[in-house]
């Protein structure tokens, strides 16, 4: 993967990505800047950012930024790809960000079947706040507005939003991959790939989540995080392609 | 009474319990986490319930809903979250629904800095949403006082049926400070809201309706005016501030929460420098304490100093308005997470003798 | 008196509980207390620093832009934050891992290899306590006692670790007398 990173032309050679080691946030950028790089986009990018820790390596990846509020990216984007089809619109957004204030803005930009790419990293918890319950977070792991780990009694279930996004008629791709090992990161890319070339060829609105380390705020090494991955947040959120229109 | 070393977040969370508080929901963000993380153990264990919400619009119509039937109930979070949750405070005002708001502010506009600030000024005090109504407004300068002025604002909000917003910062959630915390109150000893709660039939066995919805202008006017009488006992009765060496001052120095306790080191030294000099400190900032400048002997007082961070000033507006054009007032200000330094203020005053 | 110290380094040098070590002592001792740390972002950088004041009146910024002390844990930490410090005020330099000196004459600057004696000590760990001691030696704004009861209180735990610390304190005091 590291070949594929060092060929992208714009991002900094300077600047760090701003991220704690191990983060998924550092490897998911490097997937997307390489899809920028391959369809020779960077030109015509406009990048939705989130509040949250993606937000970080603004200085790293030199393309433009639009910062969205938090969980507001659904909207900035659909309006800024309606006005201006010319450029390439990608909202790239956390779990709390999308999954939980964002919630409506997300739904209903898939439903309007918009033609933007959505990256969305799921690391189950609001990592830059640090480590609260995130609508994501799984049966079970603590968090620190649920200490003795959520329960499905008092928090629900885990919400897995590829699966629901799926369920809409108008998305065209709806994937989740994993960014914990090599042979996960290079699906990734390949879903990654896709995604943008699904906007590029104007065909609509694709969804890809990332199951993605947070060390930090799940307090544990980046090899344990890696083991963590595939015990259980592979579990809880089953990886695969659930929506694939031709 | 026994004191401790606690963090301002965590005392407020603390303070609230004691108070009486039994539902919170919030929803993260920095610099207040500690309040919903500490409130999430705590609740529980005292026989309350504690939602992280999936959002802050969420989070106060929860917190609505809940002092809707009585049980005194509180949501903090920061400027971008309170932005959120104007609308849920306007119906809590409007529904005259007694809860407690605890803003651990930072710098802004927009998602601004995570460092304190004091720019939520103007949406505390005079327009957090639409419909011109006020919440009562506190301002703590310390650890102590957010315990103290939160534990209190649950009764104020019962007292006068309104939100009760408590206007603090992130230096003073984040900071540890030796704090005595008030007494565990006994729900027993709260006072009865069977007169208004809103799932509790009248004795006559009519329906209440909690609506905000009021079609016909001249209710809301009714409305209106009520509010307003309101707001004007509070204004007569309910200001409140803190005088430091005035009774000589030629030169005065008016601050509220963090910078106040800033502005108060820069007076003592410039006092130890014979320099006359004194502090107003306001602690309500609605209902603003009006009454402190009204009092003052302008014919004694030179120039006045109007300390805050926010950058454009706030606070001085209510300040210029109470003052009345009786003196100059200079402009002491940082923003956007710089923290005022007492040096700033020393050589404000000194510049201006 | 009210005094006033910046203690900085690395995440995981312990700093942010020197910090509260000191403020719990203070208040122990009936004295007032502020710990002001750095928050949120500014730790993910792996940074960490906090403004410890004790007093015996009421504090007021507890964030000073001048300081009588700085603890520099690190590098960094040296580089970023010895020019706050007041004239007359001193640094206590943590010499293991910092290789800059105090130029300034008005600023008093003690050397201690903290990570050195906590090596020598058998436990890497307690470097933050070796630099616990040299504060209290030198800033006098706790005794010694005050020190020693809040090791005993918030690392009491097992007897041995309790002794290890007791004895990084004292080495502490020791480098700076
Ligand atoms: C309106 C509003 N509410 C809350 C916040 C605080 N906040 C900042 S980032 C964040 C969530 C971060 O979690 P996530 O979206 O999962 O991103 P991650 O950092 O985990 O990648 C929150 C709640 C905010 N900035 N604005
Ligand atoms: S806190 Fe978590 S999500 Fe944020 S940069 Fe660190 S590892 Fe990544
Ligand atoms: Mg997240």
């Amino acid at each position: 993967m590291e070949k594929v990173y060092d060929k992208v032309s714009f991002t900094s050679k300077t600047s760090p990505t701003g991220y704690c080691p191990g983060c998924g946030h550092g490897t998911a950028h490097k997937l997307f800047a390489s899809a920028l790089e391959h369809f020779n986009l960077r030109d015509k990018t406009v990048l939705i950012y989130p509040v949250g820790c993606g937000g970080l390596a603004m200085p790293w990846i030199n393309v433009n930024v639009i910062g969205a509020a938090h969980g507001r990216a659904g909207a900035i984007a659909t309006a800024i790809k309606r006005t201006n089809p010319d450029n390439f619109v990608i909202s790239y957004q956390g779990d709390g960000d999308l999954a939980a204030i964002g919630t409506a803005e997300t739904i209903h930009a898939a439903n309007r079947g918009e033609n933007i790419t959505v990256i969305f990293i799921n690391n189950a918890n609001f990592g830059m706040t640090g480590g609260q319950m995130a609508p994501t977070t799984m049966l079970g792991q603590t968090a620190t507005t649920a200490q003795s780990g959520r329960s499905l009694e008092e928090h629900g279930a885990p919400l897995r939003m590829a699966e629901m996004i799926a369920t809409l008629d108008a998305p065209k791709y709806v994937a989740r991959f994993a960014l914990h090992d090599a042979k996960n990161i290079l699906k990734a890319q390949q879903g990654i790939m896709k995604a943008v070339e699904l906007q590029v060829k104007g065909e609509g609105y694709s969804f890809v989540e990332l199951l993605s380390m947070c060390p930090t705020n799940w307090k544990k090494s980046p090899a344990d995080c890696a083991a963590y991955m595939d015990e259980a947040v592979l579990k809880a959120f089953p990886l695969g392609v659930f929506k694939d229109v031709k | 009474m026994s004191k401790e070393f606690i963090k301002g977040n965590e005392a407020i969370a603390e303070a609230a319990v004691r108070a009486g508080c039994r539902f919170f929901a919030g929803y993260p963000i920095t610099p207040q986490n500690e309040v919903p993380e500490y409130l999430s153990a705590r609740l529980p264990e005292v026989g309350g319930h504690f939602i992280q919400g999936e959002s802050e619009i969420a989070s106060v119509y929860m917190v609505f809903g809940v002092a809707a039937t009585g049980i005194r109930s509180m949501t903090s979070s920061s400027g971008p979250g309170f932005a959120l949750k104007a609308e849920g405070i306007s119906f809590l005002a409007g529904g005259q629904i007694p809860a407690v708001l605890v803003n651990v502010s930072r710098g802004g506009p927009a998602i601004g800095t995570i460092e304190p600030a004091q720019q939520d000024y103007f949406s505390a005090v005079h327009a957090p949403a639409p419909g011109g109504f006020r919440c009562f407004v506190l301002a703590p300068q310390n650890v102590q006082e957010a315990a103290d002025f939160v534990y209190e604002a649950f009764d104020i909000a019962d007292k006068y049926r309104t939100p009760v917003y408590v206007l603090a910062d992130g230096m003073i959630g984040n900071m540890m400070e030796v704090v005595e915390l008030p007494k565990m109150r006994d729900l027993a000893d709260l006072p009865s809201n069977d007169s208004w709660r809103f799932n509790k039939y009248n004795d006559d066995g009519t329906a209440r309706i909690l609506s905000t919805y009021m079609p016909m202008g001249e209710l809301m006017q009714n409305k209106n005016k009520e509010m307003a009488a309101m707001y004007e006992t509070w204004e007569k009765e309910e200001q409140r501030w803190e005088e430091y060496m005035i009774d000589d001052a030629e030169y005065i120095v008016t601050a509220y929460g963090s910078s106040a306790r800033i502005a108060k080191s820069a007076v003592k030294e410039l006092r130890a420098e014979g320099i006359k000099v004194g502090l107003i400190r306001a602690i309500t900032l609605y209902p603003f304490p009006k009454d402190a400048f009204d009092k003052l002997d302008y014919t004694k007082v030179k120039k006045m100093f109007c300390a805050e961070m926010s950058i454009p000033g706030q606070y001085i507006y209510d300040v210029q308005n109470a003052v009345l054009g009786r003196s100059e007032i200079i402009p002491i200000q940082t923003s956007g997470g710089v923290i005022m330094e007492t040096d700033m203020v020393v050589a404000a005053v000194k510049e201006n003798l | 008196m009210e005094k006033s110290v910046l203690i900085a380094g690395f995440g995981g040098q312990g700093v942010m509980s020197i910090g509260k070590m000191l403020g719990y002592a203070a208040s122990d001792a009936g004295k007032y207390a502020s710990f002001y740390p750095s928050y949120g972002a500014e730790q993910r950088g792996g940074t960490a620093n906090c403004t410890v004041i004790i007093s015996d009146e009421e504090i007021g910024s507890p964030a000073v832009s001048k300081l009588d002390m700085l603890i520099a844990m690190n590098q960094p930490s040296f580089d970023k934050f010895a020019k706050k410090v007041k004239k007359g005020g001193s640094i206590i330099v943590n010499s293991s891992l910092v290789t800059s000196k105090v130029e300034d004459p008005d600023i008093e600057a003690v050397y201690v290899d903290a990570n050195d004696i906590a090596n020598d000590l058998g436990s890497p760990k307690v470097a933050n306590i070796v630099i616990l001691g040299a504060y209290i030696g030198l800033s006098g704004a706790l005794s010694e006692e005050d020190g020693k009861a809040i090791i005993k209180k918030m690392l009491g735990g097992k007897a041995d670790l309790l002794e290890m610390n007791y004895q990084a304190f004292d080495k502490g005091i020791q480098a700076v007398k």
